[in-house]
């Protein structure tokens, strides 16, 4: 009696297995691997304390005391940018995983009940993707105003559409399958039917593009900590840091220049691991390598 | 066409009527009293009272977002706070300078990307190909202003090939085309590499359609077989998805305006967040969204004038 459920886009195996073959992926997941640790052991790995302002020591040079140079503080930018690591990863996963659970309850829900909740659903999409996504970053930022859980919902709302779109498609067509026929004549309720029986089919679908958009939330949130709606001082952000260090581009180079490296070696190696994981799951592009 | 054209028209109006709700609403949830925030705390209670009349916040909800939406749909997007000027003739000042950027950028784009994006196509899986890939993915992770900072250390404090600031002084055209190329090339660079990989991935597709095999059966001439056949017909998603490109091309030429320090969008933008101009923000808003519902239209249409095989309904 119990329907066995196939998943209709990909199997994680499969994934798996396409990913071990493409060498880009690897070098994606070994850079995030390294990132997440300086995030994880930040308190180890940093030299000295993020916050600890040392007048004697204002804008020195990198030297092998200071591997990345001081700002203006005097504050030592490894280790700013070490703890950085945190609050940019946190505010990214956190804002995917928000856009994550909206987005696709969205979506399944416009899918399965169609009709009018549908088009409310996708009239919101389109809503949502009319609006320039930095400006809407900036609008929704600068009105809640600035402080680390705003940053998280301003991105977060940037970011539900794409979601919603990919989770809405397959439930059009899971809902007609067998399985899912069969629950209803069993009596199970729409919640049930979409939370236990159409959503773990498609759920792998929404996490590869969750790795996909999180390179964007993050680089959403250095644009938005860049043009001053980021985390308030003195906590360091990566985008933060490169705002306090353009004022004296200058005469530090080095204030800029680390963190846009972090920012850029982290988005990188989100895409690569993220253009893997959408080439996995396509089958059209998976039959077309074999 | 003209069927589907005036469908696709009336399909515009619930978006634009959705977005301008979701403005009201977010313009609304400023925490507190937005003539407070507007104001500042040193404000006096005449001077709050007066300006929430001037902006209608007296009166109720269901008036004001009536009056809203009676203004922005007769085009009347509000006035700076801080200026006094309209927010449209706030905009046009600065247009032509954001115009010529992604004017520029775009060109730069279309001429890099749409050669590269054919020859890593042909090329596939060799090294173009991998090349390509891997620095298009580079240029797709940039967020603007940190390629237009390591460009201005690069390119105009280290060499100091360029001007480090300001563009308002060039007379002379030649003046202003070099002040104007660092941000365009930084621009430029991104919108190469998404071209460049929409392009790759659209012509593939064709170049494994049966007319393609069939022209060059028949002997078609290479040149002739990937220009006409293929690239004609890759064309089409191409610009589709370029002309959704465009919101972030705003985002990303505001974000370049601001370290290139050019009068344009950016520095109105930031101008606006720093004076707490809400109103400005809120008609900047409207302005782009709109700009962006737009060019999501004639995208459309324009997929519709060039595709014979989409028939429409």
């Amino acid at each position: 009696m119990s329907a066995v459920a196939t998943p209709a886009v990909a199997k994680p195996n499969s994934v798996w297995q396409a990913l071990r073959k493409n060498r880009m992926s690897w070098i994606g997941i070994g850079l995030l691997l390294l990132i997440v640790i300086a995030a994880v052991f930040a308190p180890l790995l940093a030299p000295f304390d993020p916050f600890q302002q040392n007048i004697a020591f204002r804008l020195e040079p990198p030297s092998a005391e200071f591997w990345l140079g001081t700002d203006s503080y005097g504050r030592d930018v490894l280790s700013r940018l070490i703890y950085g690591s945190r609050v940019s990863l946190l505010v990214g996963f956190v804002a995917i995983l928000i856009a994550m659970c909206i987005g696709s309850a969205l979506g399944i829900l416009a899918g399965y009940v169609g009709g009018m909740v549908d088009q409310i659903i996708m009239g919101l999409v389109d809503v949502l993707l009319s609006f320039p996504t930095l400006l809407l970053g900036i609008m929704v930022a600068a009105m809640l105003g600035a402080s680390l859980e705003n940053l998280i919902v301003a991105i977060a709302i940037t970011e539900i559409a794409p979601f919603i779109r990919v989770a809405r498609a397959p439930t059009i067509a899971l809902k007609q399958r067998d399985f899912v026929e069969a629950g209803r004549a069993l009596g199970f309720g729409p919640i049930r039917l979409m939370g236990v029986h159409i959503l773990p089919n498609m759920i792998s679908d929404v996490v590869v593009l969750g790795s996909l958009w999180m390179a964007s939330a993050i680089r959403t949130e250095a644009s938005l900590s860049f043009v001053g709606l980021g985390v308030p001082p003195p906590i360091a952000t990566w985008g933060s840091m490169i705002r306090e260090g353009f004022e004296h581009i200058l005469d530090a180079w080095w204030l800029t220049v680390f963190p846009s490296l972090a920012i850029l070696i982290t988005v990188l190696a989100l895409n690569l691991l993220g253009d893997a994981l959408r080439d996995a799951i396509d089958p059209k592009l998976r039959s077309e390598r074999a | 066409m003209i069927r589907y054209a005036i469908k696709r028209l009336l399909m515009a109006i619930p978006t634009l009527l959705a977005m301008l709700t979701a403005v009201f609403i977010l313009v609304r949830l400023v925490p507190g009293d937005p003539a407070a925030v507007m104001l500042g705390d040193q404000a006096s209670a005449e001077a709050l009272d007066a300006l929430r009349k001037q902006l209608g916040l007296d009166l109720p909800m269901h008036l004001q977002y009536l009056n809203f939406l009676r203004d922005m749909l007769s085009g009347n997007f509000g006035a700076s706070m801080a200026t006094g000027r309209t927010v449209l003739h706030e905009v046009s000042l600065v247009l032509p300078w954001t115009l010529q950027l992604t004017g520029a950028s775009i060109l730069i784009g279309i001429v890099f990307g749409l050669p590269l994006g054919i020859w890593a196509a042909l090329r596939r899986n060799a090294w173009p190909d991998y090349l390509g890939r891997i620095l298009s993915l580079v240029g797709l992770s940039f967020p603007a202003f940190v390629s237009a900072i390591l460009m201005l250390l690069v390119f105009s404090i280290e060499l100091q090939w360029f001007p480090v600031i300001g563009s308002t002084g060039a007379r002379t055209w030649t003046q202003q085309l070099h002040n104007l190329a660092l941000p365009a090339f930084n621009l430029g660079l991104i919108m190469t590499a998404y071209v460049m990989r929409v392009t790759r991935a659209s012509m593939l597709g064709v170049m494994g359609e049966d007319y393609i095999r069939t022209a060059r059966a028949k002997g078609v001439r290479p040149m002739r077989l990937i220009l006409r056949h293929g690239l004609r017909n890759a064309l089409i998603p191409i610009v589709t998805v370029v002309g959704l490109y465009f919101g972030t091309l705003i985002g990303n030429s505001v974000l370049t305006e601001i370290v290139f320090n050019r009068p344009g969008l950016g520095k109105l933008i930031l101008g606006a967040l720093n004076s707490r101009d809400y109103t400005l923000l809120q008609g900047l808003m409207v302005v782009f969204a709109s700009c962006v519902i737009v060019v999501n239209l004639i995208t459309d249409l324009v997929y519709g004038l060039v595709d014979p095989r989409v028939k429409y309904k």
